[in-house]
């Protein structure tokens, strides 16, 4: 079956500045796409450019197997989230929620039979009369959502749909966003700056940086094995600790040397990896990095520290450290004996290492 | 120096506040005063007979109250040799005025609104064009507008002062709609556009219902710059077709022997009546309209 969305080579340019450089994504079926970046990278530009509100400068663009480059929007079968819910103020929710069919001509009978189908899904019931004024943010999210939800559509877009929402309501209205997914077993394309968000919801997920797509995978490719330094530093958090560090192969195999502020550099080694070249970035994320007392299954490495800072988050501690000239997140059991200042004995687990090139910034492993 | 933090509502006492307030309400009376001066002495005078008028004093009341000079400036006043009042001339004015409005009015909303969130190729330069407009004087387009309305066949009709109206308002209507619209997030255009509405749609669903503030203020602008004009009106039409603005000037400059100060007082009110009314009608609407930009979405 032919992809739901099919992005070929896609180019857009506002002038002479090119927005977005040579996009190519395409999804299946119920594929959950979070395109994910920070703010200025082009990911809502390329929303706009899969809705048609922005034409594209080169490329195609087909939606359910149909050349969709010229279409406009209200003929691709999309519906479209909006980050500042772009209700219509003048229109009661149920007008809101109906206006799309009320322009399509669909008779009224079909119309107030969807509209009490959307409404029971969003438990939005009691709102239908009001104008959106007088909704609280978490509300009109849900109207926005319902008037998505009663096209029916091929593809649903949303751009930053949570992030005018308070912190707590963000996380239920996520929550809720995946089980609705999961219910409608809908295709779905979701731009976001929040790399927690685009973890949790996506199926498949593309960083984007400057216009150019750094890496598509899914959550746990972009997690484990991020491409190159971009992606590594921003997805995940606390971020990966990128550490310079120097290898040299040796009979027990490869030797990771990482310099230690006071003292003799650590010596890791990597049965894993070979043949890198001398100077290389480590990449560890902070939870490969724990407590030795508090003994880890897995094959690990342990060294002593000096802790630096001590930050108690409740489930975990982390602890910042010193290694190879930069700081270094360790999460840390939440029962921890470390204290700021004093040597810590650290396990190291290089079983998901990732190695970059210094210089080029991508992946060597 | 203390180091008592920074209240400037300190340190008055109840009885300074008291005084001050006192100062500023006789103040504001006397400049309040001071401008309706003009027009109490119209109106005393416009209800004095031309007797009291020659006798008396030009600030004080009337001793003997009569609407003669009303009468007469209404349905018998002489414009140079036809005596009917400001009454036929009035009507004119109300046959362009409304239509104009109502016409520059419709024409800009749609202007400001293609200009504001159609972003169209060329929109910027339209609406600079459209902006010098409003800066032409009057003066520089009497004569190719003139030899404009000639062509089209309506030169000294009611429908060409209407035309120049429009054609001269639009700059200021397309202005104010575009400044109102540019307010609204664009996003709404877009998510009407993916419901599938198109231009005309968008705009009567979902513009005009959010645009009660911006009409007013462009009704009361245009409905008092037409009303009020005299130059088109005078240059434009012909006997029948002349705008009141126009009988008033000929009453007043075009009589002769005795000069009748009631009369000229009374027509000079009545032609600036509609304007009064829309201002005392809609004036709260005008500073609203004015201040309030955006709408919350």
């Amino acid at each position: 079956m032919a992809p739901i969305l099919d992005v070929k080579n896609l180019y857009k340019n506002y002038g002479s500045t090119e927005v977005l450089k040579d996009i190519n994504v395409s999804i299946e079926e119920g594929d959950f796409l979070v395109l994910v970046g920070p703010s200025g990278c082009g990911k809502s530009t390329l929303l706009n450019c899969i809705a048609g509100l922005e034409p594209i400068t080169g490329g195609d663009l087909f939606i359910g197997g149909q050349n969709m480059t010229n279409v406009s929007p209200k003929d691709r079968d999309i519906a479209m989230v909006f980050q500042s819910y772009a209700l219509y103020p003048t229109m009661t929710v149920a007008k809101n929620i109906t206006f799309g069919m009320k322009v399509r001509g669909i008779d009224q009978a079909t119309q107030d039979a969807k509209l009490a189908q959307v409404a029971a899904q969003l438990q939005i019931g009691p709102l239908l009369h009001r104008k959106p004024g007088q909704l609280s943010g978490g509300q009109r999210q849900r109207v926005a959502m319902g008037r998505a939800l009663v096209r029916d559509p091929k593809l649903f877009l949303f751009d930053e749909p949570l992030s005018n929402l308070d912190a707590k309501l963000r996380v239920e209205m996520r929550t809720e966003i995946k089980a609705l997914h999961q219910r409608l077993g809908a295709s779905m394309v979701y731009v976001t700056h929040d790399q927690i968000e685009a973890m949790t919801l996506a199926t498949k997920i593309v960083v984007m940086k400057s216009g150019v797509i750094q890496q598509i995978g899914s959550p746990s490719e972009i997690y484990n094995r991020p491409a190159n330094l971009f992606v590594a530093d921003f997805m995940g958090s606390p971020a990966m600790n990128l550490i310079p560090a120097k290898t040299r192969m040796n009979g027990k195999g490869m030797q990771v040397e990482i310099a230690r502020k006071d003292g003799d550099p650590i010596i890791l080694t990597d049965a894993r990896n070979k043949d890198l070249p001398e100077d290389v970035i480590l990449g560890v994320r902070p939870e490969d990095i724990a407590d030795a007392a508090l003994g880890r299954a897995g094959e690990t490495q342990e060294a002593d520290c000096v802790i630096d800072i001590v930050e108690p988050a409740g489930a975990d501690t982390f602890a910042v450290l010193e290694l190879g000239g930069k700081h270094v997140t360790a999460r840390l059991h939440a029962e921890t004996t470390a204290t700021a200042g004093a040597a810590q004995r650290l396990t190291f687990d290089l079983g998901k290492v990732s190695y970059f090139e210094p210089e080029t910034g991508l992946r060597l492993n | 120096m203390t180091d008592m933090p920074y209240a400037p509502t300190r340190g008055q006492s109840p009885v300074t506040k008291l005084v001050l307030r006192f100062v500023l309400y006789v103040l504001l009376g006397l400049f309040a005063l001071f401008y309706l001066m003009p027009l109490f002495v119209m109106l005393t005078t416009s209800l004095k007979s031309l007797d009291e008028i020659r006798t008396g004093d030009l600030v004080s009341l009337p001793r003997e109250v009569t609407f003669d000079a009303w009468r007469t400036a209404w349905a018998s006043a002489c414009t140079g040799v036809q005596c009917e009042g400001v009454r036929p001339y009035f009507l004119n004015s109300l046959l362009i005025a409304i239509p104009a409005v109502a016409i520059s009015t419709i024409v800009g909303a749609l202007n400001g609104y293609a200009v504001a969130q159609w972003r169209f190729k060329g929109a910027n330069i339209f609406f600079a064009l459209m902006l010098f407009g409003c800066f032409i004087p009057f003066q520089v387009v009497l004569l190719p507008m003139a030899r404009m309305l000639g062509i089209m066949g309506v030169a000294g009709t009611i429908p060409g002062l209407i035309f120049v109206h429009v054609i001269y308002g639009l700059g200021f209507t397309t202005l104010f709609f575009r400044n109102y619209y540019v307010s609204i997030p664009s996003e709404l255009t877009k998510a009407a556009k993916v419901d599938g509405a198109g231009f005309f749609r968008i705009f009567w669903s979902i513009f005009l219902p959010l645009s009660l503030p911006i009409i007013v203020v462009t009704v009361i602008w245009q409905f008092t710059q037409i009303w009020n004009d005299f130059l088109f009106g005078v240059s434009f039409s012909q006997a029948g077709t002349q705008p009141v603005t126009v009988a008033l000037n000929n009453i007043v400059n075009s009589t002769t022997g005795v000069k009748e100060y009631n009369v000229d007082m009374a027509a000079a009110i009545i032609a600036a009546l509609p304007t009064l009314l829309v201002y005392v009608v809609a004036g709260k609407y005008f500073i609203r309209g004015l201040t309030a930009g955006s709408v919350k979405g």
